[in-house]
């Protein structure tokens, strides 16, 4: 087999043939992502965003869980490295009937894809797929159940690096529903395969893993304890289902105790930046005032997303 | 039809038996142990050199996915499955569809499963109704029709007022009760062990909490009915350690483990392989450590394969997606074994944890080699090598973790009521 | 022929800059290629007094070699600080060779803009064109052994030549 079988993302000259998660990743790896995508960022920057590394190649995009966003970045990213895109949206319901996510994959490979990229609302389901592939068909997870989003993560960092340099003197926090978060997971192992020292988590018991210890992170419950002198602060989107379910009593609780306010963040270091994978539910984890003001970096890590994507699927491509 | 099986290493755990000494078997049942009787003139002689021989193996869980599963799994073919494993006697699940909780239905299972004239099968019938919780079976009738015992299967039994009724009414007439013991709420929409390995993999997590409530709960109903226990599928340390205090106590309750959950821990999922999705989850490696020791230590009563046959296609999707459970009845000897070789145990107390101990279970007279016995023999290679790949498994599932590896321990001969039903070189 | 003996690098650039001098206009738009033609070019835009900024080029997602040998690691940053569009453009690398490397830096030029011309400056010439692709100013023609390549290196700040295996 040419994948590694301790990482099947690697291949056996430890290169990167899939992303499919950040950990497990070496940090040589995350590094050459994120400076190729300052190469990248520039070219977003030109009249002419389009450069033809990726001509003649068919990237699919396979959404098994709906998102605009997230598919219409990869589209961009793509079509800016002058590759042919093709959109499938697969409806789940259909899926138990009709064809197989192994049987899709075959069909589709069959028509020439070079890459995948994969959204799945099953933790798992990209390394399935990319397990069954041909040998020159790279996968990419676009985010697979709550396991990982490592896209989203590489932004993250990507943009934690553009405002603040290095990551060995860093506190960094993590606000909201890492229980169920993809991002979440992808960020923790990103941040601590470059170096940052101090990870925190905050959010009720109720939304944190049962071992979240595990993952080498500080537990705080109390928000305001834990984003004291924090210079990074990641908001996590709280879905709809979680607010009035079984896991938090509602909205309104979950936003006095763990919303960002302008008074909970100046708590943290005075030139700390807010991230937010997005789409934000203001009032909800995050105020309006705080999205929108001076310390917030949620649209340029939008930018920073295509730059990435592109980074990562020419990485790929060429290897 | 007279045999001899010479020169084999003989172990019949229960007898205290293991020495070298040849076995005489005429008329199905066992004559002679060690020199042949009198005027005893063998139409087959079975060269056990090398080998070892000993009682044939009971299975506490085997499902042959007949009625209903038959596009999985056909008896002819998990029977065969079976013998081929060296399995000569097995109880197999209620929740076949329709499940078993109707006396037809446990009449036809019997009398499809004499005919292949293979290994006896021992039904488990349904508790409750269609496998749902609520109206107790005629479990009385169904006792009649064949059936040892009586479970829920995997379904659970939510209501424990229902539970408590169904526990009084098998007690009524001394009927065990198999149970697995996991709350339905708890363990809702997980589909791994709740520990570390489902934290970094984003996997729905069942926590151990889900057993060790619903056998607490389990244990103070069997207490208050005097109902007999059997839990099926321990899989948790805590549950070890509560059946262990209630043994103490001396609560009538038996409990097995699945040869799985002997070996392998959440460690095994690796990079979300759904041969390793099963239920109960495996568990930490603290928790496999306690079963180990539950097995040692006589709080776990015997060993079984929970045979789960699955189509390729419920199990080439994702983890979570993937339809639970191994294949399993012919891993069941090199896997206790395999126990067996990694703690230090005996041959013997290994074998008679799938022999004599299981038959106890079963409440039949099984898994020894006594003069007067059936003879069911298993005849074994312990030292031969071979691979768990398609090829070499007889079930129609090939669904197993130990998929393209090796194990050691095949079986050569097996024989029920004295007839040779398997042989492979 | 024979490899001939390696020439000082700070003598060709000064005899390239000579020669470029009366043939250049101030409001050339000079632009190095990554990393040995910036070195050079950075010299010749102090020299030559330009009124445009230096541009830069890292031709890495324009070669033609991408698909045998990948996404090269340390990409650097392209920078055209000038309006490219009718502008009189000279592109400077350190060796010229195939000339497969000068096309990936026009191809990319005129995703930037429509120059009115493009000239080219290298430093050191081996020969071995595989494109239609020729040097305006040229420090100095060399032979360079097959198996073996020619490399520019900067050392505070002072440059050389050196042989190495390819």
């Amino acid at each position: 087999m040419w994948l590694d079988p301790a990482n099947p993302q690697l291949n056996r000259n430890g290169e990167l043939h899939h992303l499919l998660s950040l950990e497990g990743l070496p940090a040589d790896v995350l590094h050459q992502i994120l400076d190729t995508a300052v190469s990248f960022a520039d070219v977003t920057q030109r009249d002419v965003k389009k450069v033809p590394l990726l001509r003649g190649k068919s990237v699919f995009n396979l959404f098994f869980e709906p998102s605009t966003r997230t598919r219409t970045t990869f589209e961009i990213a793509a079509k800016r490295l002058s590759a042919d895109v093709v959109n499938l949206a697969i409806n789940v319901s259909s899926q138990t009937k009709g064809e197989s996510v192994l049987d899709t994959v075959a069909n589709l490979s069959a028509m020439h894809a070079d890459m995948f990229i994969v959204r799945h609302a099953a933790s798992g389901a990209p390394y399935m797929i990319a397990k069954h592939v041909a040998q020159d068909i790279h996968v990419v997870n676009a985010g697979d159940g709550r396991h990982a989003h490592p896209t989203q993560g590489l932004l993250d960092m990507f943009t934690i690096r553009h405002y603040k340099g290095q990551f060995n003197r860093l506190r960094v926090a993590i606000v909201g529903d890492i229980l169920h978060s993809r991002v979440a997971r992808s960020q923790i192992h990103a941040l601590t395969t470059l170096g940052c020292p101090e990870i925190r988590v905050i959010g009720p018991k109720t939304l944190l893993p049962s071992r979240v210890n595990s993952l080498g992170v500080h537990v705080y419950h109390d928000m305001r304890e834990g984003l004291k002198d924090v210079d990074v602060v990641m908001m996590l989107r709280l879905q709809n289902e979680r607010m009035n379910g079984a896991l938090l009593p509602s909205a309104q609780e979950f936003y006095k105790y763990y919303g960002l306010t302008e008074d909970k963040l100046a708590l943290a270091r005075p030139d700390a930046i807010v991230l937010h994978p997005g789409p934000m539910n203001r009032g909800v984890e995050i105020d309006s005032s705080v999205a929108d003001g001076k310390q917030s970096v949620i649209l340029p890590q939008v930018t920073f997303g295509i730059a990435i994507r592109m980074a990562v699927m020419s990485i790929l491509a060429g290897n | 039809m007279k045999i001899q099986i010479k020169n084999g290493r003989l172990i019949d755990p229960k007898n205290g038996l293991d020495t070298i000494a040849d076995l005489y078997i005429a008329a199905g049942k066992v004559v002679a142990v060690g020199h042949a009787p009198a005027g005893f003139h063998a139409n087959r002689s079975i060269d056990a050199t090398g080998r070892i021989v000993c009682p044939g193996l009971i299975d506490l869980a085997v499902r042959l996915r007949e009625p209903g599963y038959e596009y999985i799994a056909t008896l002819e073919s998990e029977m065969e499955a079976a013998i081929a494993g060296g399995v000569t006697s097995l109880a197999c699940p209620p929740d076949t569809d329709p499940p078993l909780d109707e006396p037809g239905l446990v009449e036809m299972l019997k009398f499809r499963a004499k005919n292949l004239h293979q290994a006896h099968v021992y039904p488990v019938g349904a508790l409750t109704a269609g496998l749902k919780g609520a109206r107790l079976t005629e479990m009385a009738e169904l006792r009649d029709a064949g059936c040892v015992a009586f479970s829920q299967a995997e379904a659970p039994c939510a209501d424990t007022l229902v539970l408590l009724n169904a526990l009084e009414y098998a007690a009524t007439y001394g009927f065990p009760v198999w149970l697995r013991a996991q709350d339905a709420a708890l363990a809702r929409h997980g589909v791994a062990h709740d520990g570390e390995v489902a934290t970094r993999l984003g996997l729905p997590g069942i926590p151990s909490t889900a057993e060790s409530v619903a056998l607490s709960t389990i244990l103070i109903l069997a207490r208050e009915t005097g109902a007999r226990i059997h839990i099926a599928r321990l899989s948790s340390a805590e549950g070890v350690a509560l059946i262990r205090a209630a043994k103490a106590e001396n609560l009538p309750v038996s409990c097995d483990v699945g040869i799985h959950h002997v070996h392998l821990c959440e460690n095994d999922i690796g990079y979300f392989d759904p041969n390793c999705h099963l239920m109960p989850p495996l568990r930490s490696q603290r928790d496999r450590d306690a079963l180990r020791a539950g097995l040692a230590d006589g709080t776990v009563d015997a060993i079984c394969s929970d045979h789960t046959p699955i189509d390729e296609d419920q199990k080439q999707v994702p983890f979570s997606e993937a339809e639970a459970g191994a294949t399993g009845v012919e891993l069941l000897l090199p896997l206790t074994l395999k126990w067996a070789n990694e703690t230090g145990a005996d041959t013997p107390a290994a074998l008679s944890l799938i022999t004599h101990r299981a038959a106890s279970i079963l409440g039949i007279d099984a898994g020894h080699l006594s003069i007067g016995a059936s003879a069911d023999v298993c005849v074994f290679d312990p030292e031969r090598p071979w691979r768990a790949d398609a090829a070499a498994l007889r079930s129609q599932g090939k669904n197993t973790p130990y998929a393209g590896m090796e194990l050691i321990g095949r079986v050569t001969h097996t024989i029920v009521d004295g007839a040779v039903v398997f042989e492979q070189k | 022929m024979p490899a001939t003996p390696l020439p000082d690098a700070e003598t060709l650039l000064a005899s390239l800059t000579e020669r470029m001098r009366p043939l250049i206009g101030p409001d050339t738009g000079l632009v190095g290629i990554h990393t040995g033609g910036v070195w050079i070019a950075e010299r010749l835009h102090s020299s030559l007094g330009l009124r445009h900024p230096l541009g830069t080029l890292d031709v890495s997602f324009y070669r033609d070699d991408f698909s045998r040998k990948g996404l090269r690691r340390n990409v650097k940053s392209s920078d055209i600080p000038f309006d490219v569009d009718a502008c009189h453009v000279v592109i400077v690398d350190d060796v010229l060779f195939t000339g497969r490397t000068i096309r990936a830096a026009m191809n990319e030029l005129f995703d930037y803009g429509r120059p009115a011309s493009i000239r080219l400056a290298a430093l050191v010439d081996r020969g071995g064109r595989e494109l239609p692709i020729a040097a305006d100013f040229i420090g100095a023609e060399m032979q360079v052994p097959a198996g073996r390549q020619i490399e520019l290196i900067r050392r505070d700040n002072r440059l050389t030549l050196q042989i190495t295996d390819a």
